[in-house]
């Protein structure tokens, strides 16, 4: 059996470190270019989503360089997305590629409904060494999730562009290879300390984005146009409403885990929303409040074209803006892989906030 | 020495040695010039994917050139024309500052030395700012884009910018008008002929065309067939950027659609309110770039990075290659001047950009070393 995934965000190194544990032979696809979107594109219906369009194209490739089976999230709600990979399957099927779909849904009561459904990758081993790999997974994402968040909080203040994400790729390589826990929080730590003692600006008090939304195009800097990076070359401190290891632990593990989750937030969003519609809907709501809350600048609302549970968010998203007075700019993305659009949206974007910024701290003194 | 020592000198010596892009004056090096004392411009360049404006404006803020170009999907070329026409009548001592905006605005900036370039979406709003004192509400409508941009104390509060859709643009109008062999300019006057103007689909130009010509065929007179399609055009630019919005006034709208009386009308007629059109409403971007560009000069203490007015007959060229050294395969364009790259953007990683800033640096040396031994 030689397993593959779809990408999103640093999740390769994840779901790779998980079945390389349990003696699985993996292929991961190629990382995602614009052939991958091409043939997404080419095979996959017009109206449906990015996220699917890329999965699918990342199936042929790995398809190609001989994987056999897929592994995948399923998911249940309103959003489309609990049907894709059946949809993929029948796509893949209808060209020739035949790949046997594994399904990760999340568990309905107990966590043993997960721990069941990865046994059928696992076969013979034991459930000891079932969540010894589990472990080693879960550490890898959270150190991953590490490097992520301070990589977007420092990317504004190197003063050599490109030092960040030099150290970034590499603390990211190294967590690649790594195979202990022990290893893995040694080159996090590492990665981390080399970061904070790179040339900085440190007296810079930038101006602050939170990015909310849709998973997949949150995660997946391909399908985002590289946002948080470029937010960090405009001089912005960008945070996240969502890592991999909070979506990991709150929709397959229940939660169980000691990490922060969503609960929070989709109680603040409840006054406005009190129903989960789908996707991250809700928690786009909420992440936006939180962000105001906790005195950030802006809020920038990312999803797929024609995302059901982001257009709900999107339309309550106003309200937001003049209840907690935090600016919203909302993007969609597509196949579209000129950046210019994006980029003269961005760009205005900060320059409102950094003005709006000025005016409030004349205004304080 | 400590490591926080070393990174300190480290630090300071990289900020010596390196032009900071956010560094106000000359990160390239060359061609610093100190303007005569003689009556100034500050030339304002937006180059948008229909049209290329050149502006120049005067010390406090007067346009003295306005000159629109269309594009053709040259903007290079078009860039060195206006420049070239600018050039019979002015001399580079009298450009005090140059600023570029569209979306072309970086190719711009890097042929012309811009001291800013800054996106449309300011360069439109500190330009309405400027000639509409008070504006709280701009509407704008170019080639490709439209744009909705609210203010509030002078400072833009809110914007949104169409997304997916070119159907309520100027593009749209100007295909129609040429369906109907109108001359553009007579489209808007047309449509102020209307008594009964008809209902036409808005949300899509496809939906809008089909129906349009349903409409002809149907025998409705063409004044009432055009006040239906700017009435058409305006749903579409309210219902898909004004979402949740307030538009208070008063209201300026400006672009190059904002020549259209009918457009105008349509407006004020769904927003309940008078629009006011700039004079300059065509060249507001460039006009916004001019006074940003003042703004950047000043605060360089008055040196322009302005290349002259002979780039208008340098050989300027853009190649591009994917690189392949990483599986991102970016594409990397590079702008070359002379047989000399003198710019490089599209590589993720900076690798291209960066090679190309090291050159840099090492020509400003060699210049700094030319000009100390005359």
């Amino acid at each position: 059996m030689k397993v593959t995934f779809p990408h999103m965000g640093n999740m390769d190194i994840v779901v790779k470190a998980l079945l390389e544990e349990l003696d699985l032979e993996v292929i991961p696809p190629p990382p995602i270019t614009k052939r991958t979107l091409s043939l997404g594109v080419r095979y996959a219906p017009e109206s449906a989503c990015l996220p699917l369009k890329i999965n699918i194209g990342n199936f042929i490739e790995a398809a190609e360089r001989g994987a056999d089976t897929v592994v995948m999230a399923g998911g249940i709600g309103p959003c489309r997305f609990g049907y894709y990979n059946q949809v993929q399957r029948e796509i893949l099927v209808d060209m020739g590629i035949d790949l046997r779909m594994v399904v990760l849904e999340p568990p309905d009561n107990h966590i043993g409904e997960l721990l069941n459904r990865i046994k059928v990758l696992t076969g013979a081993h034991s459930w000891w060494r079932v969540i010894k790999a589990i472990r080693i997974a879960y550490v890898k994402c959270q150190a991953l999730d590490d490097l992520e968040r301070q990589a977007s909080r420092l990317r504004c203040r190197e003063l050599n562009r490109g030092d960040v994400d030099r150290l970034y790729q590499s603390g990211r390589d190294a967590i690649d290879a790594a195979s202990s826990v022990k290893e893995i929080r040694q080159c996090r730590d590492d990665a981390l300390t080399r970061m904070a003692a790179l040339p900085l600006d440190h007296a810079l008090r930038p101006v602050r984005i939170g990015i909310v939304g849709e998973i997949f195009t949150v995660l997946e800097p391909y399908s985002n146009g590289f946002m948080e990076k470029s937010l960090g070359r405009l001089g912005v401190e960008v945070s996240r409403s969502l890592y991999l290891s909070e979506w990991v632990n709150e929709h397959l593990f229940k939660g169980i885990l000691p990490v922060k989750g969503h609960h929070r937030t989709r109680k603040l969003a409840a006054p406005y929303l009190s129903c989960a519609v789908g996707g991250h809907g809700q928690e786009s709501v909420g992440g936006a409040i939180e962000y105001a809350q906790e005195g950030f600048d802006g809020v920038i609302q990312v999803g797929p074209l024609t995302c059901m549970p982001e257009i709900v968010a999107q339309s309550i998203l106003p309200q937001v803006e003049k209840d907690y007075d935090i600016p919203i700019l909302t993007i969609y993305v597509d196949e579209q892989t000129g950046d210019a659009g994006l980029m003269t949206r961005l760009e205005a974007f900060v320059d409102m906030l950094e003005r709006r910024k000025q005016r409030k701290e004349q205004a304080a003194r | 020495m400590t490591r926080k020592q070393k990174n300190q000198q480290q630090h300071t010596q990289r900020q010596n040695d390196q032009p900071q892009n956010t560094h106000p004056i000359n990160n390239q090096g060359l061609n610093t010039q100190r303007p005569s004392a003689g009556e100034r411009y500050y030339l304002g360049v937006d180059v948008g994917s229909v049209s290329t404006n050149l502006v120049l404006l005067s010390e406090n803020g007067e346009v003295r050139e306005a000159h629109y170009l269309r594009t053709q999907g040259r903007p290079l070329e078009m860039i060195q024309k206006g420049l070239a026409d600018l050039a019979r009548r002015y001399a580079d001592e009298q450009i005090g500052g140059v600023g570029t905006t569209g979306s072309a605005r970086s190719l711009a900036s890097v042929v012309l030395g811009a001291d800013v370039v800054k996106n449309e979406i300011t360069a439109h709003a500190v330009a309405a700012g400027q000639l509409v004192p008070g504006v709280r509400t701009i509407l704008e409508i170019g080639g490709q884009d439209s744009k909705l941009i609210l203010l509030r104390d002078g400072v833009v509060s809110d914007f949104a910018m169409n997304t997916v859709c070119a159907a309520g643009t100027g593009s749209f109008l100007d295909q129609q008008a040429s369906r109907l062999q109108l001359p553009i300019e007579e489209f808007g006057g047309l449509a102020e002929q209307a008594d009964h103007p008809v209902r036409i689909a808005g949300r899509c130009s496809v939906f809008a065309e089909s129906d349009m010509i349903h409409k002809q065929q149907m025998g409705h007179a063409l004044p009432d067939i055009i006040a239906g399609l700017c009435e058409a055009l305006v749903r579409n630019f309210l219902n898909n950027l004004g979402k949740g919005k307030t538009l208070e006034a008063p209201i300026v709208f400006q672009g190059g659609v904002a020549a259209n009386a009918g457009m105008k009308r349509a407006f004020e007629k769904a927003l309940d309110h008078p629009v006011v059109v700039p004079e300059h409403h065509k060249v507001m971007g460039a006009v916004g770039a001019a006074l940003l560009a003042r703004e950047a000069v000043q605060r360089a203490s008055g040196l322009t990075r302005f290349k002259g007015f002979a780039m208008a007959s340098e050989d300027v060229r853009a190649g591009s290659w994917e690189c392949g050294d990483c599986p991102n395969l970016c594409e990397v364009i590079e702008i070359v001047e002379s047989e000399r790259p003198i710019a490089r953007w599209g590589d993720r990683c900076g690798k291209w950009e960066n090679s190309l800033s090291v050159i840099q640096t090492e020509r400003a040396a060699e210049a700094a070393a030319e000009l100390q031994q005359g």
